[in-house]
């Protein structure tokens, strides 16, 4: 094996929350030696598909502590509080700072830029360029990152393993995509920012490169995953192809009807619909702008009675934007009628889009503090694979992409303090590690007489987490799945690649891309097994009250050997919003802290 | 499996195995819905596992599954199978590029020309975080368009003076470069300018208008590269002219 390859600090993802820590260390200490590794080309990942916009405070009717009840009350009071205080202050510099860097907000007549509400919010204050904030973000970090010529970036090299010594994480393992190599990236700090994990289920809005690959690698690792069980189906997804329809069509007017053409939200407890034409609608936290959790559970309850509308890929409501008029629809939703026209096949200024409920985030992650530490020395996570927790039991719209670029800066603020007062990396055993993954590796490619494809263990994964860890849970559904699981994990040692070829083997990567997702899935059902309550998105038909008493607490699950995981709880913090009822639909709230 | 299939003539190349290209079809079912990336996903899945080639968002915006259909260039994700059936499919790699291995083009000299044009915003001041820049609607206008492009690079494909100049730097890096210059926020036009102006920038296009027409995201860099070329002419007058630096 070539030698190893050296830095200071190693980050895996190029995703928004990978590239904003690179320019944070950038800024911060020129001297210091910074790696980028991502699968993909960065500007590739999937913060690209980001849709709606980012929340930060920015407008006088707004307040510090109203975003801190937004998301509090969204999370479902299982969002740590002190976490969402430092997110909600630091979020309006972050998004200035992107602004600053050439990020095409957007704008109001007065040069100022213009925010939109979203979902579960009581004051609008998402900021957004038109409905493709994430490409504009992706690509202004991208290529803001591109002036400080002294980052690396290993583009399309695939992160395989942490490399773990003194009980510190000292480096990865990845092999380089263009040779097959596996190298060994050592570094006194790594900070994995590899996203989300959608890709465990069938029907997503993620990309093909959401496979949880950082989490399993911090899992494997001895590194909790926290509040896996809670995952986010947002309620307007394109049926087939699952692709995401942002919630701003719906801040923006847009509204969800039912079969016989009924605002049917109305029903469950989101308030009451005003007309379309009416200058108050949409109303905040109210109806289509409820939290995403109980409209995606809303739509369940309507298919349950009957009311939904069938489709030849299941079915679906409408999402109807016709009152806006083209005008506007060009302006500020252009992509929402590109993706509908190309995709569904209708244009959304002459027919309602037809849409369901759609795997869409992780609340839960890697376990992190609130600088973004995980527990194992040496190793921070951000992004969507980590779990501070801001997010609790269901994610705020439009919170995620701020989530990026706050924890991503502090991530790197964090990761250069540490690597100033460790010790030396000890190249000698992590580099041993990394050819061991080697070795695994060239077995598993050369391997012969194997009888699993990767597509009947990737469907059979599918089919457990779609059937029984869905919107609508219980004990029986869980246990299926959860031995379904353990049914596919084993096949994996029978599993066959048709490709031998060292240059740029997609086959491999999705192969180990399977295991890691086959890992998260394990965590997500387990962790949703021993919740026996319903909060936020994760909903029990068999626990369907909240249950403070006993969980009002992040689920901690560790890898053991071989058998399932090993749940743990670990106390939320509060500090100024003590648990109380979630109330949506126009209902006045109190959102100040104590 | 419906009744009908339609059939992909594929392009193969594996460097560590083959000494020249070759073309491999596959017959693959034929459902209305299906990109040609479906197609390409579902030979992947059953039929073999060795094809390879790139794609990400399967939603027109990570810009990864750009080829050649049928000689033109496409994104994978948004060319559907009906607009082609019942005739077999021809996939390639995109052109003007070096192949990596199948339907997977080498991207490394594309990376150096995006980053030489200085794509990010160049002030001499900083402003304090608490400070927006402002940016009216009409100033935003002026360069959205140019901010719109996914680095797909089926321009790149598409330029008969990639053809022949693998030196030009391009549409992409050209029209993004535009961009900068044209936000009411940067003052780096005069560092972008030698890049520009010299005979790789602007003037090794002949306007032949294949990447406008190409665009999957209507950026039209052929107009950026014309508006360009004027305003480093003007430059470059002004440069003649006042050479003491009053530009
Ligand atoms: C369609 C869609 C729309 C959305 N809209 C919004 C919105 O409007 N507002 C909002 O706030 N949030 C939104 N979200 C959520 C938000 O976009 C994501 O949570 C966020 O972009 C994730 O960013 P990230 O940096 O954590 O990860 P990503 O952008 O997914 O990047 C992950 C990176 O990790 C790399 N990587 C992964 N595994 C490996 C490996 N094994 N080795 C090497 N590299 C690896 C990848 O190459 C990539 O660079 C949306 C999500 C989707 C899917």
């Amino acid at each position: 094996m070539s030698d190893a390859l050296q830095h200071d600090i190693v980050i895996v993802g190029g995703g928004g929350a990978g590239l904003r820590a690179a320019i944070a260390l950038a800024e911060l200490d020129p001297t210091l030696s910074v790696a980028v590794v991502s699968k993909v080309y960065p500007m590739r990942s999937h913060t690209v598909a980001a849709e709606g916009g980012a929340a930060a405070v920015i407008k006088d009717n707004d307040s510090l502590d109203a975003h801190c009840y937004d998301t509090i009350s969204g999370s479902d009071w299982l969002a740590d509080q002190d976490a969402v205080e430092l997110f909600v202050r630091e979020a309006p510099k972050e998004l200035i700072q992107l602004e600053h860097w050439g990020c095409p907000w957007n704008r109001e007549p007065d040069g100022h830029v213009a925010v939109r509400p979203f979902g579960g919010m009581n004051i609008e204050r998402t900021w957004f360029a038109a409905d493709k904030t994430g490409f504009h973000m992706l690509h202004t970090l991208f290529q803001t990152l591109l002036k400080y010529d002294e980052v690396v970036r290993y583009d399309e090299w695939f992160a395989t393993k942490l490399l773990v010594a003194d009980g510190r994480c000292q480096g990865v393992a990845a092999i380089e995509l263009r040779t097959g190599q596996v190298r060994c990236i050592a570094a006194k700090a790594v900070i994995l920012s590899t996203g989300g994990a959608g890709r465990i289920f069938p029907f997503t809005t993620n990309g093909a490169i959401k496979t949880g690959d950082g989490m399993a690698l911090a899992y494997r690792a001895g590194v909790p995953l926290k509040d896996m069980e809670f995952v986010q189906y947002h309620p307007t997804g394109l049926p087939g192809t699952g692709i995401l329809i942002t919630e701003a069509a719906r801040s923006e007017g847009g509204v969800l009807l039912n079969k016989h053409g009924e605002r049917y939200l109305s029903n469950y407890d989101l308030g009451e619909p005003l007309d379309v034409h009416d200058p108050k609608h949409p109303q905040m936290r109210s109806m289509e702008l409820g939290p995403r959790d109980r409209l995606s559970q809303a739509f369940v309850k309507e298919h349950e009675k009957g009311n939904t509308i069938d489709s030849p890929f299941g079915d679906v409501v409408h999402l109807d934007i016709r009152h806006l008029g083209e005008k506007k629809i060009d302006k500020l939703l252009p992509f929402v009628r590109e993706l509908a026209t190309n995709y569904a096949g209708i244009d959304p200024v002459h027919e309602p889009i037809p849409v369901r409920p759609v795997v869409h985030y992780m609340m839960g992650g890697i376990h992190t503090d609130i600088n973004t530490a995980t527990p194992l020395p040496g190793l921070y996570a951000v992004g969507e694979c980590a779990c501070i927790s801001i997010n609790g039991a269901n994610r705020l719209g439009s919170n995620s992409l701020t989530k990026l670029l706050v924890f991503g800066a502090r991530a790197g603020k964090a990761a250069a303090q540490y690597v100033g007062g460790c010790g030396a990396i000890s190249v000698a055993a992590i580099q041993s590690q990394a050819v061991d993954e080697q070795v695994r590796i060239t077995a598993l490619l050369n391997k012969t007489g194997g009888s699993e494809r990767i597509v009947s263990l990737r469907t059979d994964m599918y089919h457990a987490m779609e059937s029984g860890a869905g919107i609508f849970r219980d004990e029986s559904s869980l246990k299926r799945t959860c031995e379904t699981l353990a049914e596919v994990r084993g096949r994996l040692r029978d599993i066959q690649l048709d490709d031998r070829s060292n240059c740029f083997n997609t086959e491999l990567i999705a192969a180990l891309e399977l295991e890691n997702m086959i890992d998260i899935a394990n965590a997500v059902a387990h962790s949703a097994l021993a919740r026996t309550e319903s909060r936020g998105s994760h909903q029990r038909t068999d626990f369907p009250d909240r249950d403070d008493a006993n969980f009002l607490k992040h689920s901690m699950a560790y890898q053991t050997d071989g058998g399932p995981p090993r749940i743990e709880y670990l106390d939320v913090v509060i500090t100024r919003w003590p648990p109380a009822e979630r109330v949506y639909g126009a209902k006045p709230v109190e959102t100040a802290g104590e | 499996m419906p009744e009908q299939t339609i059939t992909l003539d594929v392009f193969r190349y594996r460097p560590d195995e083959d000494e020249r290209s070759t073309i491999q079809s596959y017959d693959v079912p034929y459902y209305e819905h299906w990109v040609i990336l479906d197609a390409l996903n579902w030979i992947k899945d059953h039929v073999d596992g060795t094809l390879s080639f790139r794609w990400s968002c399967r939603m027109g915006v990570c810009g990864s599954c750009g080829m050649m259909i049928n000689g033109d260039p496409k994104l994978t994700c948004a060319a559907f199978l009906k607009d082609y059936f019942p005739r077999a499919i021809r996939v390639e790699p995109l052109v003007n590029f070096p192949v990596e291995r199948d339907l997977v083009i080498v991207m490394d000299d594309f990376m150096s020309k995006l980053t030489s044009v200085k794509p990010w915003l160049i002030r001499d001041d900083t402003r304090p975080m608490e400070e927006e820049l402002l940016q009216s609607p009409s100033q935003l206008a002026a360069y959205k368009q140019f901010s719109m492009c996914i680095n797909c690079l089926l321009c790149y494909a598409a330029c008969p003076e990639l053809d022949g100049d693998p030196d030009f730097l391009g549409p992409a890096a050209i029209a993004l470069a535009h961009r900068y210059n044209l936000d009411s926020r940067d003052q780096g036009t005069a560092e972008r300018q030698d890049i520009l102006g010299a005979e790789e920038g602007v003037w090794g296009c002949a306007l032949v208008g294949e990447c406008t027409a190409v665009c999957p995201k209507n950026v039209d860099p052929a107009g950026a590269i014309q508006q360009a070329k004027v305003a480093v002419t003007k430059d470059w007058y002004k440069r003649l002219l006042l050479p003491w630096g009053k530009r």
